[in-house]
């Protein structure tokens, strides 16, 4: 079978928005979660915290700035109905962002009696913008419902959003830290993980309750078959790693990293998910990706430099995240 | 007011505030690089203190910038729609490799850079500064090339209402590109040599005379004295290339309504433009015609000639004139402290007073410069393809309302508190002089640990 560019192009595309996607959501989501978590740790304990993300944050959040792109030039029409819709809440978001961003430097430079203010400033930054993008995603998933379920369940997920990014921040927090600290982070992981749950239950379900059109996506013979992997794999990974915060941490530090992975693991299985859910539509219901996707010959050129560059990202990310792996030591410039 | 004119100052407000950071980060990478280079070749730990006490400004202005830059890439969907439903297929690709190429580059390795002296090898650390230094140069060379094709679109045609791209380098390099391109890299060399300079001069001035000191100001005053001579023929030379392509922008930087020669420079005025004229002129004779036509006799566009197509003339005028004057009382400031510097090899008091406040000096002309440029193109989204009218969203006042205010209240905040740390950290490292501890510097058994 060969597909003609026009329909092959925007596919890719949306493949690489959700790539872009899902790495923003695992990456930021841990940096974002140690935000969350900033409420309940100590002084000392937030600054061993925020080294654990120091020399990451800055490329964590450039994945959104990639998917955002990649909606805008990619799939223009969807990015500005999309965004003109949620107008208010993609503000909160980046009135979080810009919070968390800057307080994150400022809390390291300012004179030490107004550390505190600025740790508060994290803290609400990064609530603030997990609550807004659980907030869009629930609305999203409702097919941009603004009626009142629209937003009850925008609430309901932009809670279970910040649990699991909380849930992440914890997992991060257990692989980069040790002693006390470390053994927080499981209980707090543990809490988490609850809400997290519910989270996933409830945008899996309202989502097929909520679009005749994806039920029927997922609930006809044999379809059903195939993506029973789905839920079932999740549901095992969830139970495995709750199992785990009763054993955790294991002498010599075995499987630190573990439970971040797991839950990378399990978003991932969600997000495939959802996409399975929208697939071909990039706004519910409305538009398909090829409706709203630019040219053929401006998604060509973009994709040439794609094809280039995104695996030098991957290997230079991960070398960066080489550089500084292993428990996190007090950051310093010099 | 409609969400027309909202939408206008929110995103003015938003770039105008993104605009600060970048212009510190694109020549500060350089400055780092060659800090770093001195203390490679000499071994000498002050170069090595200057460049920790500069890190952390890059540090700062790059999250600031970072920020700021998110924002505006959710702006164009939120409030200007229309933009990339018409000009999508060009601005897209340039964006996208803004992000892919540059954003990326600085991104990762400002990690390994900040916080990896002691964790990677030193010649890596070193290719960390220049692989930051190059990306963040390479995000000002795509934007500009953007905002460039907007002011002189080329390289394309339209089929239903909307842009095709038919020649992509003519679309990079269209023809104000490399004017723009140089002027930008300049100003924000600019920028950083008199920030670096002023906040150097304000440790003089509280009695630090450490050998960081020195050479952090020396770098600052005489890369400022370099760069301004440049600066002022680059600026003409756009200017020149204006004036070929962008016309009525030229009658009102220089605010002059009827098309003819011996036009003169006008010093001051106040363009009345429902009278179409200018009030209180004071005027050098044949001036404007000598400068943009080297000839007294050179024809000058009037902006009668472009009737209802002209952008608003007192703000590119006086936004021009803010620019211009800043520029040469850069000249006059760098160069006598050059001056001090070279010859007496001191600085007088009252020189250093002036460069203190002279730290913000780019900035000021960097935004003003910025403004002649883009009101200058209005009513123009992109020159003669789309109205900026045409691309605002269908977003209500009141919400576009509600989101500005919030903007200017975090922005304010932001910038005080910018402002504050900067000055903290100068006032830190006047204190410190050269007695802080440098371990990564001065123990070489701690300099590379392994990282595990």
């Amino acid at each position: 079978m060969t597909l003609p560019w026009p329909t092959l192009l925007p596919l890719i595309f949306a493949g690489l928005m959700g790539l872009a996607i899902l790495i923003y959501v695992i990456l930021d989501g841990f940096d974002l979660g140690i935000g969350i978590l900033f409420a309940v740790a100590e002084d000392a304990e937030q600054d061993t915290m925020i080294a654990a993300i120091g020399p990451f944050w800055d490329a964590n959040e450039t994945w959104l700035v990639l998917a955002v792109g990649l909606l805008l030039v990619a799939f223009p029409l969807a990015h500005g109905l999309i965004l003109s819709a949620l107008y208010i809440p993609v503000f909160l978001l980046l009135v979080g962002l810009i919070l968390r961003g800057v307080a994150f430097d400022f809390r390291a430079k300012v004179p030490a009696g107004r550390k505190q203010r600025w740790n508060r400033i994290f803290f609400l930054g990064s609530v603030i913008a997990s609550l807004a993008q659980g907030y869009m995603l629930g609305v999203y998933v409702l097919g941009l419902d603004f009626g009142l379920a629209g937003m009850a369940f925008g609430a309901l997920v932009a809670l279970c959003l910040a649990a699991a990014y909380a849930a992440m921040g914890a997992a991060w927090v257990i692989y980069k830290t040790e002693g006390e600290l470390q053994r927080k982070a499981v209980l707090w992981l543990r809490r988490a993980l609850v809400l997290t749950a519910l989270g996933m239950v409830a945008v899996s379900l309202a989502t097929p309750l909520a679009s005749p059109r994806i039920f029927d996506k997922w609930f006809v013979w044999p379809a059903m078959l195939y993506l029973s992997p789905l839920p079932i794999l999740s549901a095992v990974l969830f139970l495995w790693l709750w199992r785990q915060t009763f054993h955790l941490p294991k002498a010599d530090d075995r499987h630190a990293l573990t439970p971040f992975l797991t839950l990378a693991a399990i978003f991932t299985l969600g997000f495939a998910g959802l996409a399975w859910s929208f697939y071909p539509f990039v706004v519910p219901d409305r538009l398909t990706i090829w409706q709203a996707a630019s040219a053929p010959e401006s998604l060509a050129i973009i994709l040439a430099g794609t094809v280039v560059v995104l695996p030098i990202i991957i290997f230079y990310s991960f070398y960066a995240y080489r550089v500084f792996g292993g428990k996190a030591t007090d950051l310093t410039y010099d | 007011m409609d969400p027309l004119m909202l939408s206008r100052i929110q995103f003015g407000a938003n770039i105008s505030f993104h605009i600060l950071f970048p212009a510190i980060t694109i020549a500060l990478g350089w400055v780092l690089l060659f800090f770093k280079l001195r203390y490679n070749a000499t071994g000498d730990s002050a170069w090595m203190r200057a460049y920790f006490t500069w890190v952390k400004v890059f540090a700062l202005s790059f999250a600031m910038g970072v920020v700021s830059g998110v924002t505006m890439s959710f702006q164009f969907g939120t409030n200007w729609p229309g933009y990339m439903e018409t000009v999508g297929n060009i601005a897209g690709p340039l964006l996208a490799y803004e992000v892919l190429t540059a954003f990326f580059l600085e991104a990762a390795f400002l990690g390994i850079m900040l916080f990896g002296f002691r964790r990677v090898s030193n010649r890596i650390h070193t290719l960390a500064t220049v692989l930051v230094a190059g990306g963040t140069t390479l995000s000002a060379f795509w934007i500009i090339a953007l905002n460039s094709w907007m002011q002189t679109p080329v390289g394309f045609e339209m089929r239903d209402g909307v842009a095709h791209a038919t020649d992509w380098w003519a679309i990079v390099f269209n023809p104000s590109m490399p004017y723009r391109l140089v002027h930008m890299l300049l100003a924000s060399g600019l920028t950083v040599s008199f920030l670096i300079g002023g906040l150097s001069a304000l440790r003089y001035l509280y009695g630090d005379r450490s050998e960081s000191m020195w050479k952090a100001l020396r770098t600052g005053v005489f890369t400022a004295a370099i760069l301004i001579p440049i600066q002022i023929f680059a600026g003409d030379q756009h200017g020149l290339n204006t004036l070929e392509h962008q016309p009525q922008k030229i009658a009102a930087m220089e605010a002059n309504w009827n098309t003819g020669p011996n036009v003169p420079l006008i010093l001051f005025a106040l363009p009345d433009e429902a009278a179409r004229e200018n009030r209180f002129e004071v005027t050098i004779p044949d001036g404007a015609s000598l400068i943009l036509r080297h000839s007294a006799s050179g024809v000058v566009p009037g902006l009668n000639d472009y009737a209802g197509n002209h952008p608003p003339v007192f703000p590119v005028f006086w936004a021009f004139r803010i620019m211009v004057g800043v520029g040469v009382l850069m000249l006059v400031v760098s160069w006598s402290a050059a001056f001090f510097l070279k010859r007496r090899h001191s600085l007088p008091k009252l020189l250093a007073l002036v460069m203190v406040p002279m730290a913000l000096s780019g900035w000021l002309a960097t935004l003003a410069g910025w403004y002649t440029t883009e009101i200058g193109r209005q009513p123009w989204l992109v020159t003669g393809v789309l109205k900026t009218t045409d691309a605002v969203g269908p977003v209500a006042g009141s919400h576009v309302a509600l989101t500005l205010a919030i903007y200017l209240i975090l922005y304010a905040l932001l910038l005080i508190a910018y402002l504050g740390v900067l000055v903290h950290l100068a006032l830190k490292a006047a204190k410190d002089g050269d007695a802080s501890p440098l371990p990564g510097v001065m123990n070489a058994a701690l300099s590379q640990p392994a990282a595990k």
